[in-house]
């Protein structure tokens, strides 16, 4: 079927769609900067709008896999290696925010934070666990690790979204309504592809 | 009572005199400004209070301006989110109003909120407040002491804490359709807490009466305590002789103890209290014992084990 399989030329168009809607939160929270309108406390809102949108990418980013195997569609996967690489882009933002807003190069109180704060214990490596993926992310590091290494590598995006949807979990004060959403999702997304990993029709396939 | 007298304040955190009434002066009319555009007519009518009683005590510090006091709020009654409460309390109805106080005391009575505006000549207190999330503000709360109304209700010799109750109606609250918390909202203090000069029974802040959002027509303001002590809408007080459980004692007994004095050796257990952001300033500031308050309340709590009772 068409759907499932476009061409080079449609995927480029839906890509290029695509990174421009992606670049779309970072547009308004920018605007709202400059305009003065992120509310009484900007640090806080810069804070949780990155945040947000990094585990947003981050789900995203592991639709595609799941996508395939349920629909046949073929051409988001396609798609995926900019979603990651904007996954990073906004957790990146979001560590930024932290560092410099948020802490202001506060080394001390960093290291404290990760050792007692266990939002932060499990969202720190979740971010660190980001960069080889990234830096791995090109074509010519594919080839020099090779698929089979390659992926194993890259499995590590699993407990970097487990990390992710926990460290969201444990901040909240104690509406759990948004993390649940997230922790959902994440479930669904995981848990197709145990049970794809599990059936026997499921085997050979990625 | 003994009158109040004003802690010594160090020489760095006093501003100049001239300065310091430059900025009121400034704030006075920005602020008057604002809520009259923020307030609906019929709050304005009841309100605007004349004459104010000359305060005996004011935080040497620069105020919060009124638009960020009233836009970022905790009222979980309105939402969870900080500005749900803005956007959603104009559907509060302050009048009529009355409040219960009951329990262990010689003469309960329901006083209307129009008596209890009456009761005593109404002070501005600027006070630091320290929400439990770390970030602070400071307010120009327009009240008097809650011990004014306590003794006129004569507490009997069994009253051994206070109970807040706030308003329950969900159809007049609409967060309070969800279950994020116990509703109503409760919080309490021990009677000593409550008798306290520094502890306010609050009408009104920045001049004018209390704006829905700030917890309207009537709350509490404990300084020295993190802001959800601070009950809003009050429409019960209960005298007791048991500490009464609080909704975020309920809702988070590791996390919220009774006391919740400001105190930024005992942490969170989720996140440090060291300290916090001051609204409207970039680098975090250390977090004071009691919230700056420790030579009037420090005594409250003499031997007792802050990290135990926190």
């Amino acid at each position: 079927m068409a759907i499932k399989n476009l061409d080079n030329k449609i995927v480029g168009r839906i890509k290029a769609g695509v990174f421009l809607l992606a670049l779309i939160p970072l547009l308004k929270l920018s605007i709202g900067a400059y305009l003065g309108k992120l509310g009484a406390n900007p640090i806080e809102k810069i804070s949780h709008v990155t945040g947000y949108w990094t585990l947003t990418f981050l789900l995203i980013t592991l639709t595609p896999t799941p996508l395939r195997r349920l629909s046949g569609w073929s051409w988001p996967v396609r798609l995926r290696r900019m979603l990651g690489l904007f996954t990073f882009f906004y957790g990146c933002l979001h560590f930024l925010t932290y560092l410099v807003l948020d802490q202001f190069f506060d080394w001390d109180g960093i290291l404290k934070d990760i050792v007692k704060r266990p939002y932060i214990t499990v969202g720190f490596p979740a971010f660190l666990s980001m960069i080889p993926l990234a830096i791995t992310s090109t074509d010519n590091m594919m080839r020099r690790l090779g698929g089979k290494y390659w992926r194993l590598l890259h499995t590590l995006v699993y407990p970097c979204a487990i990390g992710g949807v926990v460290h969201y979990w444990w901040l909240v004060k104690n509406d759990l309504s948004n993390p649940i959403i997230f922790a959902v999702l994440l479930g669904i997304l995981l848990g197709t592809r145990v049970v794809y990993r599990l059936r026997p029709t499921g085997q050979g396939k990625q | 009572m003994k009158p109040y007298k004003a802690p010594a304040i160090p020489a760095s955190e006093i501003t100049p005199k001239a300065l310091f009434y430059a900025r009121r002066k400034f704030m006075q009319t920005a602020g008057g400004a604002a809520l009259a555009a923020l307030l609906p007519q019929t709050t304005r009518a009841a309100g605007s209070f004349g004459d104010l009683k000359k305060s005996t005590y004011g935080a040497e510090e620069e105020l919060t301006p009124l638009t960020a006091i009233t836009a970022y709020n905790n009222f979980y009654e309105f939402g969870t989110g900080k500005e749900d409460p803005a956007a959603r309390a104009g559907s509060l109805k302050t009048r009529p109003w009355s409040v219960s106080v009951e329990g262990e005391v010689h003469k309960p009575k329901v006083f209307d909120i129009d008596d209890i505006l009456k009761m005593a000549p109404l002070e501005e207190r600027i006070y630091r407040l320290r929400c439990v999330e770390a970030w602070s503000m400071v307010v120009p709360w327009l009240g008097f002491p809650l011990a004014e109304l306590l003794k006129r209700v004569e507490p009997t010799g069994n009253a051994k804490y206070v109970e807040f109750v706030s308003l329950h109606d969900p159809a007049q609250m609409p967060g309070q359709k969800s279950t994020v918390l116990d509703w109503p909202y409760r919080e309490g203090l021990r009677i000593d807490e409550a008798m306290h000069p520094l502890t306010l029974l609050t009408l009104g802040l920045y001049g004018d009466v209390l704006p829905n959002q700030n917890g309207a027509p009537i709350r509490m303001v404990i300084p020295w305590k993190y802001g959800f002590k601070s009950a809003k809408s009050i429409v019960g007080i209960r005298l007791l002789e048991q500490q009464p459980v609080t909704s975020w004692m309920r809702t988070g007994p590791n996390e919220y103890g009774f006391y919740a004095n400001v105190n930024p050796e005992v942490d969170h257990p989720r996140w440090s209290q060291a300290k916090e952001r001051r609204i409207g300033e970039f680098l975090k500031r250390k977090t004071l014992m009691f919230n700056g308050y420790a030579d009037e309340v420090a005594p409250l709590y003499a031997g007792m084990d802050l990290s135990k009772y926190f």
